[in-house]
């Protein structure tokens, strides 16, 4: 369980950043993970009283606030309209709706864990993450770095895409055992793996989405993967070309619909 | 005398009634053992081990005990020295005593270390941080087939006892038991067979996951005795350990079971109740203990992982002669139900081939190891042995090329013969001809049988399984029933039975109503309490319908003598002309009539006579049930995973009581068995540590997992049953383990031995 | 600290830890219906509503409900009381420990998706884990309830 002295409910952005400047301080998004780590901080600060749970519509973009539940994302007309529903097919298997109710994308963004289906489909798509103090970096970047002090306030997904997931799960509801997410667009097709088990990647980028599977087993044989109680490295290697020949030819049909 | 379903009663058996407790349950009422506790419990929290086998060389709690709120920390030098067992079995009990409440010898991760009570959870927790502990390392034995005459010894103490000598017991070899059983020469007969499938299969320890984990509080009563309300099934058998494991007199213990949030066997043994008890006779403060999930993932009761050897033998016909099985049981730190559950994977696997069985042999061995002890878990053995077993006649049916339908057509067991294997007793109820018929024809077997590919590359595939279990333990259990009439003609039913969500008050209920010929809300009952309730071993061993139904029947049979001869008194008649009506008793020639309620209030004024009666009843048999179970998967072959798409299962249970709750028995059976087959995956890591410690890491089905599993009864009648009812609890566990696994042999060609089948072991796996 | 919120309709302050969780103070309120199963946001057992959608009680901070609309099975009787029936009809409570969390899910669903079909109930209720049941008994009694809610008749 996670311990903390106080508990601030932030009033501003700047208050937020202010306050979360000292180690002893952690944000509070969904609280899901958060609870469960052994974390002991003087102040939790929570963002939720600053209007950060909204999609966006933008001419080129989805601007999702951070505290966004994964079920707003999931349930969003306009959001799974533009990428042909994949967010409700990505996050239906997370857990269960009461979670997807609490669970925030900034959450899992920040967090960077491996078995994330969300930070998987993000990637796929492109996305940026705006932080406070930073600004938009790309969440390419994000993912690879520690972390840090920073806020996220939104994720900036680019229109002009087709995704599609795919992932091998010992449940319906578990975590995935390998999941991995790909996009269209006009650069060509983007394949990201995930719970590999290590932290989502992007292993491959402007390719031509309709490459033969040597293509995908080639992928497989230069990608790092492990093991763990899910499964082993060896089984994650082999099903990895097949997810993504499913994947890419998914994005394909979604992209001709 | 075993009952007869004579007349309409409303709710009588056969109907099916809701459960008694439905409204208070289906409106959050607070009826659950932490929903009653008093609100001043000390919280009482453990400390574990972080070491598979350690001795506790320095131990300080100085700084713990100072802490604000702390009321006690208690260590292996403020507990008594009696060792005992935490298994809920009738005394003598099979499992050895082999535990102290807190010892200085730590035998694996997880084991309690000390024992701490504060006014509240943090604290307590926080006081568990300051205690200073240092261990003397010793090797640790995880593996089972290490463990038997090993240099190590997990219990090498002084103070060890096995009750029950005859079960092979030697802490000097770390066993807990070791038997052999045979009959005719196995040795002659394989030789003699056409052909012999020699395998070994293992299964896990797989974890009950009742959604309320161990939970008990204690206090001292007006009387100045220990109070204990606990979730657990074994009310009379937590009175006696807890009494063992604190020296008290049984006199000063008084055990009372609320409504309890599942049990599966997980509390059959007492796994947390003496941790709050010493609190209480220490302090004399009311105390509380609720474990964690991480904590029932990881120091509880699961089931014993076994490790079977089966050698099958059949002529070309298909004709199976004989049955040679060795099990190794894996038992864990401690003894708990570990000489008994092994006895099962033979007794209740191979009596289902007898009908051509020229000889079999069963040995068992069941050792000690540096892991979570095991306990008692739905199916208890049964379900191991039935996964070997079941497996070694699919992998026969294979070899023959035939039908594994047909093959077990021909050498099931049949109604009215001799089980050699089952302790010599007669199937006398026995449908399970009609159980394999009905559950083929359900599934589509065959059109689906063995497999067909689809459009998608998807491979679609059928297997099958038996199962058979027993009805309460022969000669052992003992269940006591007590009916008194009262204001107006009703009846308070006391029971020692533990109703754990089973519904068994409901069922018990609409037995003594059938007999008493009213409406079953005519019938009171309630939860148990080791000072009113009459007594009862518990809830366990698919006991309850069978063996304490039986006592319904049977103080019910007395009531009605009892109810006669008042009411023949009133009508100023003999006893011989009296008839019992149910509303009424009235003279056989019609003449005259007294209403129950007359006779209730009559005899609540200046008589001598109480009407009331309690029968105890045991069995000298154990009758089993029987069932066939049916799988289709869906087989995706360039990943391996597997998908149920259909499961049926056909039962005879004897006599149904209540269809409703027989369905959910079985339903909920088959998807934890289904569990067990495909997603629960217990492990351990190279320093004993659990890692499959919560709902994260053990996957219990979900309700997406297995949408379609469809159930039917196939009823025989038990002639030593109530109304002719056998159990149902623990053989619907039994069959999902081999009837999956075929069905993915089927599939795929690869032959998964080792449980859980998973889509690694499939794709992975060389085909056969 | 001290929280204020509305609580089945009925605004109430509860003296909590910066770290407590919304569970925590339902049950030092007298909400016993809500129960916990796991420390890991798998069981469901915990579910209530906050802001009329059904959250998982044990991950909400408490601090967190200052001001907001928290309702459990104890502020939703009546409506217990019919689901109850239909899951009493199927025997399908067993045990009852995860009853109330399931039974609060159940609202969200009649809520937002009163049509649903039974591939879409056991999705929507993936996160009430029952050990007891096997599930298809509770997807009949549900099936039932929402015929009652909405007045259709289904095959």
């Amino acid at each position: 369980m996670a311990k903390y002295k106080n508990y601030v409910l932030a009033q501003s952005l700047e208050e937020a950043y202010a306050l979360n400047a000292k180690k002893s301080a952690v944000i509070v998004a969904g609280n899901m993970w958060l609870r469960m780590c052994g974390l002991s901080k003087q102040m939790a600060i929570d963002l939720s009283a600053l209007g950060l749970d909204k999609i966006e519509e933008k001419e080129d973009a989805f601007l999702i606030g951070s505290m966004t539940t994964l079920r707003q994302m999931e349930t969003h007309g306009a959001l799974n309209a533009a990428f042909g529903g994949v967010f409700r097919e990505a996050l239906a298997p997370i857990v269960g709706t009461q979670f997807r109710n609490t669970a925030t994308v900034g959450g899992s963004v920040f967090s960077r864990f491996g078995f994330s289906d969300v930070s998987a489909l993000l990637l796929a798509l492109d996305a940026q993450v705006v932080l406070f103090a930073r600004g938009a970096v790309k969440l390419s970047d994000y993912q690879q770095e520690a972390w840090d002090r920073d806020i996220i306030t939104h994720i900036r997904i680019p229109k002009g895409q087709r995704a599609a997931v795919q992932s091998v799960r010992v449940s319906a509801t578990d975590i995935p055992v390998l999941v991995c997410a790909a996009s269209v667009s006009d650069a060509g097709l983007r394949l990201v793996l995930g719970a590999r088990p290590a932290r989502a990647q992007i292993v491959v980028e402007h390719l031509a989405p309709d490459c033969g599977a040597e293509t995908f087993e080639e992928i497989a044989a230069r990608t790092a993967f492990g093991s763990n109680l899910r499964a082993s490295e060896a089984y994650r290697r082999k099903i990895a070309p097949v997810l993504m020949m499913r994947a890419a030819k998914a994005c394909r049909e979604v992209t001709q619909a | 005398m075993s009952g007869k379903k004579s007349g309409r009663v409303i709710g009588g058996v056969g109907v099916p009634v809701p459960k008694k407790d439905a409204p208070a349950l289906l409106t959050g009422k607070p009826v659950y053992t932490a929903d009653i506790a008093p609100r001043d419990c000390l919280c009482v929290k453990l400390m574990h081990s972080p070491h598979a086998h350690a001795m506790i060389e320095e131990i300080d709690v100085s700084r713990a005990q100072k802490l604000p709120g702390v009321a006690c920390v208690l260590t292996y030098k403020d507990v008594p020295g009696t060792r005992f067992t935490q298994a809920g079995q009738t005394y003598p009990e099979f499992s050895p005593y082999d535990r102290l409440i807190l010892d200085r010898h730590l035998r694996c991760v997880g084991d309690p270390v000390a024992i701490v009570a504060a006014e509240t959870e943090k604290q307590a927790l926080a006081a568990i941080r300051l205690i200073k502990v240092k261990y003397r390392l010793l090797p640790a034995i995880l593996d089972a087939r290490e463990a038997m005459d090993n240099e190590t010894l997990i219990h090498p103490e002084e103070g060890w006892r096995a009750l029950v000598p005859a079960c092979g017991a030697d802490n000097r070899r770390n066993l807990v038991a070791a038997g052999e059983e045979a009959q005719g020469d196995v040795e002659a007969e394989l030789a003699a067979c056409d052909i012999v499938i020699d395998r070994e299969y293992s299964t896990r320890a797989n974890q009950q996951c009742m959604m309320e984990t161990f939970r008990a509080f204690t206090r001292i009563d007006t009387y100045g005795r220990l109070e204990v309300v606990s979730s657990t099934q074994v009310p009379f058998h937590v009175r006696r350990i807890l009494a063992t494991a604190l020296e008290m007199p049984k006199s000063r213990v008084r055990v009372v079971k609320p409504r309890i949030g599942g049990g599966f066997g997980a509390k059959q043994t007492a796994v947390c109740e003496q941790y709050p008890a010493i609190v209480t006779v220490k302090t004399g403060r009311p105390a509380m203990i609720v474990y964690t999930r991480e904590e029932s993932m990881t120091l509880s009761s699961p089931r014993h992982a076994m490790i079977m050897h089966v050698r099958l033998g059949a002529m070309k016909d298909g004709t199976i002669r004989a049955i040679d099985l060795h099990t190794l049981s894996n038992t864990g730190a401690y003894g708990e139900h570990g000489p008994t559950t092994v006895g099962l994977s033979g007794h209740k696997s191979i009596p289902l081939y007898t009908h051509n069985m020229k000889a079999f042999r069963f040995v068992w061995h069941t050792v000690y190891t540096n892991t979570m002890s095991a306990g008692a878990y739905r199916g208890y053995g049964a379900t191991q042995g039935l996964f070997a077993v079941e497996s070694a006649v699919n992998e026969l049916a294979h070899a023959l090329h035939m039908d594994p339908a047909a093959l077990r057509e021909k050498n099931i067991v049949r109604e009215g013969e001799t089980m050699p294997a089952y302790y010599g007793e007669t199937a006398q109820s026995c449908t399970i001809d009609r159980c394999i018929a009905r559950a083929k024809e359900m599934i589509g077997w065959a059109e689906k049988y063995p497999a067909r590919t689809l459009e998608n590359g998807h491979i679609r595939a059928v297997g099958m399984a038996l199962a058979m279990q027993g009805s309460g333990i022969s000669g052992v259990d003992t269940g006591a029933v007590m009916i008194r009439l009262g204001d107006d003609g009703i009846y308070n039913m006391s029971i020692g039975a533990t109703d754990m969500g089973t519904g068994c008050d409901t069922i018990l209920a609409q037995m003594a109503a059938q007999s008493l010929e009213c409406p079953v809300d005519n019938i009171t009952v309630h939860g148990v309490d080791t000072d009113t309730s009459p007594y009862d071993c518990g809830s366990y061993a698919s006991s309850t319908t069978y063996v304490t139904g039986m006592a319904v029947v049977k103080t019910c049979e007395e009531l009605r003598k009892k109810i006669v001869r008042v009411g023949a008194q009133l009508m100023g008649c003999r006893e011989d002309e009296a008839l019992f009506e149910g509303s009424c008793v009235k003279k056989a020639d019609e003449s005259k009539s007294v209403t129950l309620a007359e006779i209730a209030n009559a005899h609540m004024t200046a008589n001598a006579e109480d009407i009331s009666a309690c029968v105890s009843n045991g069995s000298p048999v154990s009758p089993p049930p029987f069932m066939c179970g049916c799988a289709e998967i869906d087989l995706d072959p360039l990943t391996g995973e597997v998908k149920l798409v259909d499961y049926t299962g056909v039962v005879d249970c004897g006599t149904v009581i209540n269809p409703n709750l027989a369905m959910r028995q079985t339903e909920g059976g088959l998807l934890q068995g289904i569990g067990m087959a495909l997603t629960e995956c217990p492990t351990i890591d190279s320093l004993g540590r659990t890692v499959s410690n919560s709902f994260l890491q053990y996957k219990i089905p979900a309700r997406v997992d297995a949408p379609s599993i469809r159930v039917e009864f196939a009823p025989s009648y038990e002639p030593t049953g109530p109304f002719g009812a056998k159990s149902i609890g623990e053989c619907v566990i039994n069959t999902p383990s081999p009837a999956i696994a075929d069905a993915v042999y089927n599939a795929s060609g690869v032959r998964v031995r080792d449980l859980p089948i998973t889509a690694e072991k499939i794709l992975l796996g060389q085909k056969e | 600290m001290n929280v204020e919120f509305v609580l089945n309709g009925r605004r109430v302050s509860a003296i909590v830890d910066a770290d407590d969780s919304l569970y925590k103070m339902l049950r030092s309120l007298g909400m016993h219906s809500v129960k916990c199963g796991c420390e890991t946001t798998n069981c469901g057992l915990c579910t209530v509503h906050m802001d009329g959608k059904a959250v998982l009680s044990c991950s909400v901070p408490a601090a967190r409900c200052a001001g907001h609309e928290i309702t459990t099975l104890e502020g939703m009787q009546e409506e217990a009381a019919r689901l109850g029936a239909c899951l009493a009809g199927e025997g399908a409570e067993q045990c009852g420990f995860c009853a109330p969390g399931l039974m609060m899910n159940v609202f969200a669903l009649a809520k937002e998706n009163p049509h649903a079909t039974a591939a879409e109930i056991d999705a929507f209720l993936a996160g009430n884990l029952c050990r007891c049941s096997g599930y298809v008994s509770q997807r009949r009694a549900i099936m039932k309830y929402l015929e009652q809610v909405t007045g259709e008749v289904r095959a």
